[in-house]
């Protein structure tokens, strides 16, 4: 028996997906609205790294359904549940997330990375690398056996994925409603579609008997932190931007359509704001936040729970403090926008401010607010590497890129060294920073008048 | 000019006012001093006597704002916040929780910061713009292409493994250089090297990318077709005409940076163990000592202010249209 948990995360997650699918609802017949993303999708590389994101999506929306179990107990008593709470990503990797080992181990090792002191099979006690508990242990003879067996399955996967990859594409073709535009960006698609699935194929026939990128130093599954790491980096990009927006919104247009006091006091506002080093500014919230939690910690059922608070507390700093650059974009276009025709006979015909902005001035920024959020998304996630590394980001408990490179950092100088827990982080938020860098150019192209007349 | 400057650092001080009051708000109010002294007392064995004991060694035994027992003037002055934060209007900045004197710690710390931070702008500067010159030279071409692929793959790698890979290669495999310290005097330049370099690299896929996209709105505009129809040289109108035109928005990043140079670099001082103001700064942040942290928030505002009045005047150098009234 599992019993559902929202944590606070979650529900602005939800909110959010529940925003942006209202949007798209409400938009989907509006041919302005659509052709820029309708050009994005056609582009080679606006497909390939949509899909890319909406992958790393995927994962951290299934890391994003939480429960907790009820623990076994007597009929007729209330029901006790675990205090640790899982998700739905987490049931998917139960092999991964269970198969712990001692401490280190290299991707597809057999034997652990550290000597141990061992019982021969002649009770004399030697010194020698231990085998696995769960990496590669159903071979007889890891010597013999490793290869082949690796193969093999990695074959296997392959295969899975490409039937799968033949499947789609047959089903695709036979959907009449879609009749397949010969666009660049179809092609794309349908290979990264086919990458994607061969990847997935051997990951899914190799991970639960390898640890295909070694285990860290308590001996966790390096490939399980990965994918645990996705959400966090996701929810700082993608919840910073949703606390930034209100007030960059309200106060960037308020500033430019009403000028004078309201302008000076808002230009006064993001100059000190702006004038604070960025790093100390939320260093310095960071703190306070930490020690807010850590005296209230009775306010917190699960670790989860306040891990999931701090989260949230740094997106909020993020985001308050994150709201200037555009909001300072937005004025300059509203000064420019207000003394056009549209707007002048918006009010010679008595048309209240507040509708001017809504109907008249809120659609024509809009490009401006888009272009800012997908930009501003990969240098969210690289800040919070560094913030975590700082030690004023998530969590210390919590799995991020930037704890796992904090917990890395000193690995390289281990003898041998130590390199796949890096390589991890590194090699996941490269792709998912440079799908999210390349996808922004894409739609900087597609909605920018500017820079459309510059290509 | 000297008026238009004046007013401008008059109007630094409501500014910096209001970055007082919003860290003297986060540290005093949101976090009070009591909430300090149990951190620093340990969450065991706390008692209201100890709590006391440690705000008066440090100085927090006063009211925020209005000290009602005080006489006449001093109702408003001895309170925390003329105490702790006016007080860094005069460059007062008080002892940090280890007892050592903040301004003392400032004019030490600051030259290996610069040491650190300097070259690599002046480098950086120099650097990303031929680069950027050099891909607008060619664009449209395969280098062009290939160059701009290479910067938004530099780009999407976090500064953490810069300097972590940095370490390990010239450092750890190749032995060029130390892995971490300082040292001043001549043999400083051993130390400077990997941080300067890890830190150029670090830098070099937005600064040029945004570079080159201002070369490339320039190079598109009339003026620089009649330049060339009148026969000046590719390389002229480059040099002399397109990074003349676009110089104002290069002067708006990269001048308000400069003054900031001192306070150095938060990661790249702490991997590298430059003791430097960013380290300091860092350190102060990890212990949780607050005096350090605002100390370095004004002048960090301060600096910044400073570095838009450079802009500005910087401007009138850039464009002789632009006069500072």
């Amino acid at each position: 028996m599992i019993k559902p948990v929202l944590l606070w995360s979650d529900a602005l997650i939800l909110l959010l997906l529940a925003g942006i699918a209202a949007l798209v609802w409400l938009a989907r017949h509006n041919d302005t609205f659509r052709a820029p993303w309708r050009q994005v999708m056609a582009s080679r590389m606006g497909s390939a790294t949509a899909l890319v994101l909406a992958v790393y999506a995927g994962i951290g929306l299934l890391d994003s359904l939480h429960y907790v179990e009820r623990l076994p107990s007597e009929p007729g008593q209330p029901a006790q549940y675990s205090g640790d709470v899982r998700s739905a990503l987490d049931a998917l990797l139960t092999p991964l997330r269970e198969n712990v080992e001692k401490t280190y181990s290299a991707p597809f090792a057999t034997h652990l990375y550290a000597k141990e002191t061992m019982t021969g099979p002649d009770g004399r006690e030697i010194r020698d690398y231990p085998r696995l508990a769960f990496g590669g242990a159903h071979l007889a003879d890891p010597q013999r056996d490793f290869w082949p067996d690796v193969t093999q399955r990695a074959g296997l996967g392959l295969l899975g994925g490409w039937l799968i990859w033949l499947v789609w594409r047959a089903l695709r073709r036979w959907t009449p409603a879609r009749r397949a535009t010969a666009t660049p960006g179809a092609a794309a698609r349908s290979w990264t579609v086919l990458a994607m699935l061969l990847t997935a194929g051997m990951l899914v026939a190799l991970a639960p008997h390898y640890h295909v990128l070694g285990t860290d130093k308590v001996g966790q599954d390096v490939l399980y932190l990965s994918l645990k790491s996705v959400r966090t980096g996701l929810l700082i990009g993608s919840l910073t931007t949703l606390i930034m927006l209100p007030f960059a919104l309200t106060l960037g247009i308020a500033a430019g359509y009403f000028g004078g006091r309201i302008d000076d006091a808002i230009q006064y506002l993001y100059t000190t704001l702006n004038s604070i080093p960025g790093v100390l500014l939320i260093a310095a919230a960071v703190l306070v936040v930490q020690v807010q939690i850590e005296a209230h910690a009775e306010l917190f059922e699960t670790a989860a729970a306040r891990s999931d608070v701090r989260l949230l507390a740094l997106c909020a700093i993020l985001g308050v403090t994150g709201w200037t650059g555009l909001a300072r974009l937005l004025r300059a276009e509203v000064l420019k926008l207000r003394e056009l025709e549209f707007v002048q006979a918006a009010r010679a015909f008595g048309v209240t401010d507040a509708r001017i902005l809504l109907r008249h001035l809120l659609p024509n920024v809009m490009h401006l607010v888009l272009i800012t959020v997908v930009i501003d998304f990969s240098g969210l996630v690289l800040a919070e590497a560094v913030l975590s590394y700082v030690g004023v980001g998530v969590d210390p408990a919590m799995t991020s890129f930037g704890n796992m490179i904090n917990g890395a950092r000193l690995e390289l100088a281990r003898e041998p060294v130590v390199w796949w827990q890096l390589a991890a982080a590194f090699v996941f938020m490269f792709i998912l920073v440079l799908a999210a860098n390349l996808f922004a150019d894409q739609v900087r192209d597609a909605l920018d008048p500017k820079s459309k007349e510059r290509a | 000019m000297l008026n238009y400057i004046l007013r401008r650092l008059l109007y630094a001080i409501p500014i910096l006012l209001g970055v007082n009051l919003l860290t003297f708000a986060l540290f005093f109010m949101v976090n009070t001093p009591d909430d300090m002294a149990r951190i620093h007392l340990g969450a065991k064995h706390v008692t209201e006597e100890a709590i006391s004991r440690w705000k008066i060694e440090h100085g927090y035994d006063k009211p925020l704002f209005f000290n009602a027992a005080a006489e006449g003037v001093d109702k408003a002055a001895d309170t925390l916040f003329v105490e702790k934060s006016l007080k860094l209007f005069v460059f007062d900045f008080g002892a940090a929780d280890d007892g050592r004197d903040i301004a003392r710690e400032i004019s030490q710390r600051m030259w290996p910061s610069l040491a650190i931070a300097l070259p690599t702008f002046i480098v950086g500067l120099l650097a990303y713009l031929s680069f950027a010159l050099l891909l607008v030279f060619f664009r449209g071409t395969a280098l062009d292409t290939s160059g701009v692929i290479l910067l938004v793959a530099l780009m999407s790698i976090s500064g953490l493994f810069y300097v972590i890979g940095g370490q390990y290669l010239m450092g750890k495999l190749w032995h060029w250089f130390p892995i971490s310290g300082y040292q001043p005097g001549l043999d400083a330049w051993k130390f400077m090297v990997m941080p300067v370099l890890v830190g150029l690299i670090g830098g070099i896929g937005d600064s040029t990318r945004f570079y080159r996209a201002l070369f490339i709105e320039e190079i598109g505009k009339d003026y620089v077709r009649t330049a060339r129809a009148k026969g000046l040289s590719d390389l002229r109108v480059l040099f002399k005409h397109v990074l003349g035109n676009a110089m104002i928005p290069i002067l708006t990043g990269v001048v308000v940076v400069i003054p900031r140079l001192f306070m150095g670099s938060l990661i790249i001082e702490s991997f590298f163990g430059i003791p430097g103001l960013g380290s300091y700064t860092i350190d102060a942040i990890q212990a949780q000592d607050f005096a350090i942290v605002r100390s370095m928030v004004f002048l960090g505002s301060l600096l910044y202010i400073i570095g838009l009045v450079l802009t500005d005047i910087s401007y009138t150098w850039a464009d002789p249209r632009v006069r500072l009234e």
